[in-house]
């Protein structure tokens, strides 16, 4: 087989005829998707614009982990074009060495490049795996330091229940919190597991029947910011977003108080309501909620979600 | 009578599905009306369905890959565009419909398309390169193959009669138990792969025995080319990590049909160690699926390079160092369950453990390469675009290893960007590159350079275009398997990420281009020496393609690289070796075995999915009366006579004389 030298490029121009539909709705749209991509040159919503410690944290390692790699993977990606290219069969500079296959020092050279990394890698994984558990508490930088706010979520098909066992209120689809202020979420799920994420707040959390897990997060910056269900649930997750609003202490008081003024009262009856399946539902708010409820969804002394099916699946207990 | 089974299953209301499904139907129909017309039925049934042949099993799996992965890959079009078009809106997909497709795009890529194409280059490849003339078990791998097939067909099914699973390409309970998805989706889901998972570890099985056990004579361990090497670790962790999965499904079965609460929310099951059990299989799956890959490198690298591969005991060491350690990282897979800060770490350690022997092998392929001679083939396109693509994967794998990263990007499209860069990347390059470095010898014609380049340079840059906007979602927060979102800063990089999509399927179009090209113009691309590419290993010793008894004497190995050895005698001499002494060669006989025993598991599978339970006796009985059948035979091989031998090799060594002819007259004398 003749050998050929590699310089074509693809024929990118051709695509477009074959792209169907999307493309024409891609086309009516490109004013649109321009400006978009324009406002995306700042930082924008992402989790590289973190609005609290636990996030700001999580982006310092994800920037540093790339930095050491690209030390090492960049050089790869050009001596491996380089090396191709160069030793390439017709060019006649190229020394050959048909039996050059063993050199102790780059048999050194390439475990111990890998090994050190990871052994820099690995010291920051151990470290900040135990620094950064979700379960942590977060020590608060002002003094004297403000109360924790306990908060206790609960994943329904297909929503989210936020219980405040302190303010003794519930919330569904929104979890309203004083900036600056360390969260104490305890997590569950009345149905099939899903993960509660906020991701300009910073670790998610798996939520899963039977047991809570904690996380303890904080925002420092007032705003609304998206949150969602980052699990697959069924087929109402695409619509199983929440809103987290940060406000000030002053403003969380003003809505615990407006909040507890009117609404229903989260008793056991009303969860049962929430286990039916239902799915892009406006937050909306509860004045009370029974003390304990959330126990009794974690230990199971109140039914699963009804799936599809639409009733309990086994007797209760 | 007919169990759960009624007209409702066929989507006749829904205008997709039926479409896809009428289509599906038509193409199967038209393909056997083919088949029938032209009076090839005798000739497939004689050479291809009941053959035993290592070689025609080999290119069966690859086929049944490459035709899955057409299939697959329809799911991925949808599914790209469908995030591309539901930006404020519904899209073209309901939910419903659409969580099939990410579903259905998950399991037949991994189980009907990647690990089809790698057992399938196994199979092919590595009795030839052990100088032998099979597998340890014929029938046996004849009847893995077939259960494959069978696993793939109930998923194609599941198109036309019913639905498939909703629940993500893995079925996490508590959501695939009957209180969440009451519908036979996750049945089809289970039997598919209870049944191919079966033919897969007898796969293995197979192929470790035949490593171990049978290799020509002087092939001792440290002579075994790498793709032997890594086909071993490949097949041991195969018969390590597939029971496993047998196991948590077969749990899951349990559930849904007889009550059982292994996984469910009640009466005390545990969905969590369905994840744990689960992952347990599947991380040592993506080396399953990885090795053989890296065995084709080393192959491809080295020969197109014309040199030895670098490093050969460091490649070797690497290689067994993955196959154990990847037993020993699936809890990466849930961090973000709030396991603790030790757990995590010792999993997140031992994650980034495994990258120094990948590095390693990068490195060592990079210094093959260097001195070198490089030939730009196809095949070697793969594989350089491997090693600058793959290093990318590695380095945003070794990036989530660190459970606080991977506390942000967990189930994002980063992740997801992230296992196709490396899947992609990695196996389906490299399954590429083995289809085109090996083509001529399974057909004794090469496949078009030209089409053959332009379609990689496609996948490529189609690649790159596809998932560098999924890496860029998923740091934006998008979670993956959305049908529809509202953020515009989403929405440019899901129609950035569909373009890309679009270039990929040039570069399938232009596979399927060239392979008709080559079909068309195969006699003059013939090979007679079974050597194009200037191998080094045995299997470059055949004609091409190779005889059923692929050696017509063993060869006799006296050192690494032991083809190249005797072509190197050959041309200093510029003599050919004498000619051996011809015997009779006795082969395994051809059985239906394999393909009535895939009949009747489909039908056992097709009637639990559907609790039609008379029909389930009748196939298990027909299986089980397929195995005495067998079992009584009493001639179980043919004998090729020794004249017949002669003929063949004879014909392949006056092409190879001929070869050496042509180099004396260059070489003045």
């Amino acid at each position: 087989m003749a050998s050929t030298v590699e310089t074509d490029s693809p024929p990118m121009q051709r695509v477009g005829h074959r792209s169907g539909f999307a493309m024409i709705t891609a086309v009516r749209r490109s004013l649109v998707v321009l400006g978009l991509l324009a406002s995306l040159g700042g930082c924008g919503e992402t989790v590289l614009s973190p609005i609290g410690p636990v996030g700001a944290a999580e982006r310092t390692i994800l920037l540093d982990a790339v930095a050491i790699m690209l030390a090492i993977v960049v050089p790869t990606i050009v001596a491996t074009l380089a090396f191709a290219w160069w030793f390439r069969a017709g060019n006649s500079r190229a020394r050959y060495l048909p039996t050059w296959q063993y050199s102790g020092q780059l048999e050194l050279l390439v475990w111990s490049v890998p090994a050190l990394v990871v052994l820099f890698l690995g010291g920051i994984a151990w470290i900040s795996s135990h620094e950064l558990d979700p379960a942590q508490p977060l020590t608060s930088t002002v003094k004297p330091a403000p109360q924790t706010l306990e908060v206790e979520v609960v994943s329904l098909d297909w929503k989210w229940l936020f219980i405040y066992p302190d303010q003794q209120l519930a919330s569904i689809n929104r979890l309203v919190v004083p900036t600056g202020v360390p969260l104490h979420l305890r997590v569950t799920s009345a149905t099939v597991m899903n993960v509660f994420f906020v991701p300009r707040l910073g670790s998610e959390i798996y939520s899963m029947i039977g047991m809570a897990t904690q996380l303890n997060l904080q925002a420092d910056q007032p705003g609304t910011f998206p949150g969602l269900s980052a699990n697959f649930s069924g087929d109402g997750f695409s619509d199983m977003a929440f809103t987290l609003e940060a406000v000030d202490s002053g403003k969380f008081a003003a809505w615990v108080t407006e909040t507890k003024s009117a609404g229903d009262v989260l008793d056991d009856n009303a969860y049962r309501q929430l286990l039916r399946q239902s799915q892009n539902i406006q937050p909306y708010t509860y004045r009370a909620v029974d003390a304990g409820l959330f126990n009794r969804i974690v230990s199971m002394h109140l039914p699963a979600g009804y799936g599809p099916g639409g009733s309990p699946s086994t007797g209760e207990r | 009578m007919f169990g759960k089974l009624t007209w409702d299953a066929i989507p006749l209301d829904q205008p997709i599905p039926l479409g896809a499904s009428a289509l599906v139907a038509l193409v199967m129909i038209g393909v056997l009306a083919w088949v029938f017309l032209k009076g090839y039925v005798p000739y497939l049934w004689r050479e291809w369905i009941t053959s035993v042949d290592h070689k025609r099993i080999g290119v069966m799996y690859c086929i049944l890959a490459l035709v899955m992965l057409l299939r697959g890959f329809i799911d991925a079009l949808m599914m790209r565009s469908q995030q591309a078009l539901a930006f404020h809106g519904p899209g073209y997909l309901p939910p419903e419909h659409y969580d099939q497709i990410f579903s259905a795009h998950g399991t037949i890529m991994i189980f009907f398309v990647a690990m089809p194409f790698v057992i399938g280059l196994m199979n092919f490849v590595v009795p030839l390169q052990l100088g032998v003339r099979d597998v340890a078990f014929p029938t046996l791998n004849s009847v893995s193959f077939w259960l494959t097939a069978s696993g793939s067909f109930l998923v194609t099914i599941s198109l036309v009669v019913g639905e498939f699973a909703r629940t993500g390409w893995l079925a996490y309970p508590p959501l695939s138990e009957l209180t969440y998805s009451p519908g036979v989706g996750v049945d089809y889901y289970l039997w598919a792969l209870e049944i191919s998972g079966i033919g897969t570890l007898m796969a293995g099985i197979n192929m470790a025995t035949t490593i171990l056990k049978l290799r020509a004579p002087g092939l001792t361990y440290n002579r075994m080319p790498v793709f032997c090497w890594t086909s071993l670790a490949s097949n041991l962790l195969i018969v390590a990590a597939f029971p496993i999965l047998t196991a948590v499904l077969a749990m899951l079965l349990l559930d849904r049909y007889c009550d059982f609460h292994f996984f469910t929310n009640e009466a005390g099951g545990n969905p969590m160690m369905f994840v744990n059990l689960i992952w347990a299989w599947g991380h040592p799956e993506v080396y399953i699926l990885i090795l053989p890959a890296f065995g084709v490198y080393s192959e491809v690298i080295s020969t197109f390079s014309g040199k030895p591969l670098f490093g050969y005991r460091s490649m070797v060491a690497a290689t067994m160092a993955i196959c154990i350690l990847s037993f020993t990282v699936w809890l990466h897979h849930f961090f973000t369950m709030g396991a603790g800060g030790d757990v995590n770490g010792v999993f997140g350690i031992l994650s980034m453990v495994i990258a120094v022997p990948t590095g390693v092998k990068i490195f060592n392929w990079l210094f093959t390469m260097y001195g070198g001679r490089v030939r730009f083939t196809t095949a070697m396109c793969w594989s350089v675009g491997f090693m600058v693509t793959f290093v990318i994967g590695g380095m945003t794998g070794v990036l989530m290893a660190i459970p606080p990263a991977d506390f942000v990007l967990h189930n994002s499209l980063f992740l997801v960007a992230h296992f196709h860069n490396v899947i992609i990347g990695g196996v389906l390059f490299g399954a590429f590159a083995g289809y085109n470095y090996w083509f001529p010898k399974a057909f004794g014609f090469t496949l078009d350079e030209r089409v053959g380049k332009a379609s990689f340079w496609f996948w490529f840059v189609g690649f790159w275009v596809t998932f560098v906007p999924l890496y860029m979602l998923g740091l934006m927060g998008m979670t993956r398997r959305m049908q529809h979102y509202d953020r515009p800063e989403w929405y440019p990089w899901t129609l950035i990420s569909m373009v890309g999509a679009l270039l990929i399927l040039t570069g399938i179009i232009l596979q399927v281009v060239q392979l008709f090209v080559s079909i068309r113009t195969r006699d003059r691309r013939r090979e007679p020496t079974g050597d194009p590419w200037d191998g080094r290993t045995l299997e470059w010793a055949t004609p091409s393609p190779p005889p059923v008894f692929n050696f017509a004497v063993y060869p006799n190995v006296s050192g690494e690289e032991p083809y190249w050895g005797m072509k190197q005698k050959a041309r200093e001499s510029l003599q050919m070796s004498e000619e051996p002494k011809y015997t009779a060669i006795e082969i395994p006989r051809n059985t239906p075995t394999g393909f009535v025993t895939a009949f009747f598991a489909v039908v056992t599978g097709f009637a639990l999915i559907w609790h039609i339970w008379w029909l389930v006796i009748v196939g298990l009985v027909g299986a089980y009366a397929t195995f005495v059948v067998f079992a009584w035979r009493d001639v179980s091989e043919t004998e090729i006579p020794a004249a017949e031998v002669a003929k063949i090799d004879r014909a392949n060594r006056a092409a190879r004389n001929a070869e050496l002819i042509a180099l004396q007259r260059k070489v003045p004398a």
